[in-house]
C-alpha cells in the first residue's frame, strides 16, 4: 500500500512543446538532482517551451525537495521555458507555508490539464489563470 | 500498548536510501498513534529536515522513535543524533535562513516550526542531539513572531 | 518462593508504602462504626507484605470475586447474571495479584492494570450513565475493599501485628491504586469524548459554500483562535481540491478582532493555497478593523483583498471571464 521507497525513475513525458514529468512517493534525494540535471539538458535537446510537474503523487515536500523545484523552474526559465507545478496536496502546502518556504517565484496549478492549459495562454504575464499575478 | 512495538525503533542514518526509510518509519507511526493526515506530514516533513541533517552536517547517526504520553494524551518522539563536529552558535543555526550546506537555510528552524517540542544539545567536536515531539490532536503552538 | 531474606530486609527498613488516601479506617457493612484494623497476635513465616497480599489474592480469588458480586458496582453494571459479576471480579483479583507480584502496588501505570482497564472504564461509563457523578463511582470503587480487607484480616489472624497491619497497609495500596485507575480511565474516556466534540463544532462552525463552477466561500463568523484557524485552512483546502475551485474566499466580515495572530493564519491560507494552484481572496475587513490593523503595523502584505464577499465573487467572475449582465440594460458588464 505505501509507494515503492525511493523510487529511482521519474517517468518523463514529452506532449507537443511541454514536458510532464510525474513525480511519485518517496524520492531518493540522488534521484531528485538526476531530475534536475536531466531536464535541463531535455529541455535544451527537445526544444520545448514548458515543464509540467505533475506532485499529486507525492507525500511529503522537505526544503530539499522544494528548493530542486524552485531551481528547474529557475534553470527552465534561463532556458526560455517556463514550469508550472500542478496537483501539491493540502497537506504538504501547509506544511511547506508552516516551514517558511512559501516559494514565491513558482508557478502553480490546481493540476495537471490546468497547467497545460496555463501554460498554452500567451507568455504576455496576464493575471488570469491558476497563479498568482508575479511578484518582484 | 501493542502499537508500541511497532513504532518504537531506533533507524540508521548513513545514506539518502536510509531517509526514505526514516519518512516511512515516522509515517506509518504516527498513524498508528492517530495523528491526523496534515499533523502526519509535520511530522514526516521534519523528521525529513532533521534526518538531513544528521546526514549532511553530522556526518550520519541514527533516529530513535518512541510513543509518549502525558496525562491523556499521546505524542511521538524523535531523537536524532550524531557525533559530528556540532554546532558551534546554536542561537544562530535555528534562526531562519541560515544554512551551512545545501539546503534553503530551512533545516533547524523550519523543523522547529513543525513540531510541538524541540530541544537541540550540541557540543563542539562531539557530536550534535535534537529531539523533537509532536502531540496528537493538539493545535499548533502559538508564536510570537514579530 | 525466592524472598525471605531479601523479603525481611524490606520489612525491617521500613519501605512499606504508606497508603496515600489516607488512615486505614474503613467502615465495616452497613454500619456506621468506623472500626481500628482489628489486632492479631501469634506469628507465622515471613513474606514481604506484596508477595504475601499477591499469594492471598490468588487463594482468595473466588471468595472476592463473589463477594464483590454483591457490591452495587458490580450489581449495577452486570444486570444479566451473577456469575457474569463474578468472572468480572475474578478478572480484577487476578490483575491485582499481577500488580502486586511486580511488586507495583502504588504505580497506576502498572502493567498489570492494562488486561482490566477496560473493563474497569466500561464499568465507570455504565455508571456515569446511570447519573452517578465521577465522586460516586468513586466511592463505589472503595467500596470494594472493606470485603476484601475482612479476609485479609480472617485469614492473617495468626500472625503478629505489625505483619498484618503490614499487609493491610498493602492492600488499601493496591486498591487505592485500583481506583485511580478505574477514575484515570473514566476521566480519559470523557476527555476523548470532549475533544471529539470540539472538532465536531469546529467542523461545524466551518461551513465551505461553492458559491460557482470553481469559486468556494468560506464565512468565518467567530474568534479566530490557533486551532479553529487550522481547521479552517485544512476545510478551505480540501474544499478547493474537492471543488476544483480556482477562487477561495475567506470572508471575515463576521470576525471580531484581527490581530497579528489571525492576520499570519489568513496569511498562511492565502500562501497555502497558492502553492496548490487557487488563488485566495480575504474579504469582509470591515472599516474599524482596518483601522486597527494600520494602527497595529499589520501588513497583509501579499493577500488580496476586498471589502465585501459581493465584491470577491465579481473580482473573481471577472478573472474565470464569467460576464454578469443585466437583462434591462442589455449588456452591462460588472465591474
Amino acid at each position: 500500500m505505501y509507494p515503492r521507497p525511493g523510487a529511482g525513475h521519474v517517468p518523463v513525458l514529452r506532449l507537443g512543446d511541454i514536458l510532464l514529468v510525474t513525480l511519485q512517493g518517496d524520492l531518493y534525494d540522488s534521484t531528485a538532482q538526476q531530475l534536475q540535471q536531466d531536464l535541463s539538458e531535455t529541455i535544451v535537446s527537445a526544444g520545448v517551451t514548458g515543464v509540467v510537474i505533475d506532485i499529486s503523487g507525492v507525500e511529503i515536500v522537505d526544503s530539499f525537495l522544494g528548493r530542486v523545484l524552485a531551481e528547474i523552474a529557475a534553470q527552465a526559465s534561463l532556458l526560455a521555458a517556463r514550469t508550472v507545478v500542478a496537483g501539491m496536496r493540502p497537506a504538504v502546502a501547509i506544511t511547506l507555508v508552516e516551514l517558511g518556504l512559501t516559494l514565491p517565484g513558482l508557478r502553480t496549478a490546481l493540476d495537471t490539464q490546468a497547467a497545460m492549459a496555463l501554460l498554452e495562454q500567451p507568455v504576455v504575464l496576464s493575471h488570469a489563470g491558476g497563479t498568482r499575478r508575479e511578484r518582484a | 500498548m501493542s502499537t508500541a512495538s511497532e513504532i518504537e525503533a531506533c533507524l540508521p542514518i548513513r545514506s539518502d536510501m536510509d531517509l526514505v526509510w526514516v519518512r516511512q518509519h515516522v509515517r506509518q507511526a504516527a498513524a498508528l498513534l492517530g495523528f491526523g493526515l496534515v499533523d502526519q506530514t509535520k511530522l514526516v516533513t521534519a523528521a525529513s529536515e532533521l534526518a538531513r541533517n544528521t546526514l549532511v552536517h553530522g556526518g550520519g547517526g541514527q533516529m530513535d522513535v518512541a510513543p509518549v504520553t502525558a496525562g491523556f494524551g499521546r505524542g511521538l518522539r524523535l531523537t536524532f543524533s550524531d557525533s559530528g563536529p556540532g554546532i558551534a552558535d546554536l542561537d544562530r543555526a535555528l534562526s531562519d535562513g541560515y544554512t551551512s550546506g545545501d539546503g534553503l537555510g530551512m533545516g533547524l528552524g523550519g523543523a522547529r516550526r513543525l513540531v510541538h517540542e524541540f530541544e537541540v544539545e550540541s557540543t563542539e567536536g562531539a557530536g550534535t542531539t535534537v529531539r523533537v515531539t509532536s502531540w496528537v490532536n493538539r493545535p499548533p503552538r502559538v508564536r510570537e513572531e514579530g | 518462593m525466592p524472598h525471605g531474606s531479601g523479603a525481611s530486609l524490606e520489612w525491617s527498613s521500613g519501605r512499606v508504602t504508606a497508603p496515600f488516601h489516607g488512615p486505614v479506617r474503613y467502615r465495616y457493612g452497613n454500619d456506621d462504626e468506623e472500626t481500628q484494623v482489628p489486632e492479631h497476635e501469634a506469628g507465622g513465616p515471613l513474606g514481604t507484605p506484596t508477595l504475601e497480599v499477591r499469594d492471598f489474592l490468588r487463594r482468595r480469588r473466588e471468595q472476592i470475586a463473589q463477594r464483590w458480586a454483591d457490591e452495587p458496582l458490580f450489581r449495577a453494571v452486570f444486570t444479566l447474571s451473577r456469575d457474569e459479576a463474578v468472572e468480572a471480579g475474578k478478572a480484577v483479583v487476578d490483575a491485582l495479584a499481577q500488580v502486586a507480584d511486580a511488586r507495583r502496588a502504588e504505580d497506576s501505570d502498572a502493567a498489570g492494570f492494562t488486561g482490566v482497564r477496560e473493563q474497569l472504564a466500561r464499568m465507570s461509563t455504565s455508571r456515569s450513565r446511570a447519573g452517578l457523578s465521577l465522586a460516586q463511582v468513586s466511592n463505589e470503587l472503595a467500596a470494594l475493599w472493606p470485603p476484601v480487607d475482612n479476609l485479609l484480616a480472617a485469614e492473617l489472624a495468626e500472625r503478629p501485628v505489625e505483619e498484618l497491619r503490614a499487609c493491610t497497609t498493602t492492600l488499601s495500596t493496591l486498591m487505592g491504586t485500583l481506583r485511580v485507575v478505574a477514575v484515570q480511565t473514566a476521566l480519559s474516556e470523557g476527555q476523548a469524548l470532549i475533544d471529539r466534540q470540539r472538532l465536531q463544532l469546529l467542523e461545524v462552525a466551518t461551513p465551505v459554500i461553492r458559491l460557482w463552477d470553481g469559486i468556494v466561500a468560506v464565512p468565518l463568523i467567530g474568534t479566530l483562535d490557533s486551532a479553529r484557524s487550522q481547521v479552517v485552512m485544512e476545510t478551505l483546502l480540501n474544499a478547493v481540491v474537492d471543488q476544483h475551485a480556482r477562487f477561495a474566499i475567506l470572508d471575515i466580515t463576521g470576525v471580531p478582532t484581527v490581530d497579528s495572530l489571525v492576520a499570519q493564519h489568513l496569511m498562511k491560507t492565502v500562501a497555502a493555497a497558492r502553492l496548490m494552484g487557487a488563488e485566495c481572496v480575504v474579504s469582509g475587513i470591515r472599516p474599524a478593523i482596518a483601522q486597527t490593523m494600520v494602527h497595529l503595523g499589520l501588513d497583509l502584505g501579499s493577500v488580496l483583498t476586498r471589502a465585501s464577499l459581493a465584491d470577491a465573487l465579481g473580482y473573481c467572475l471577472h478573472e474565470l471571464g464569467v460576464a454578469v449582465s443585466s437583462p434591462a440594460a442589455g449588456g452591462a458588464g460588472h465591474r
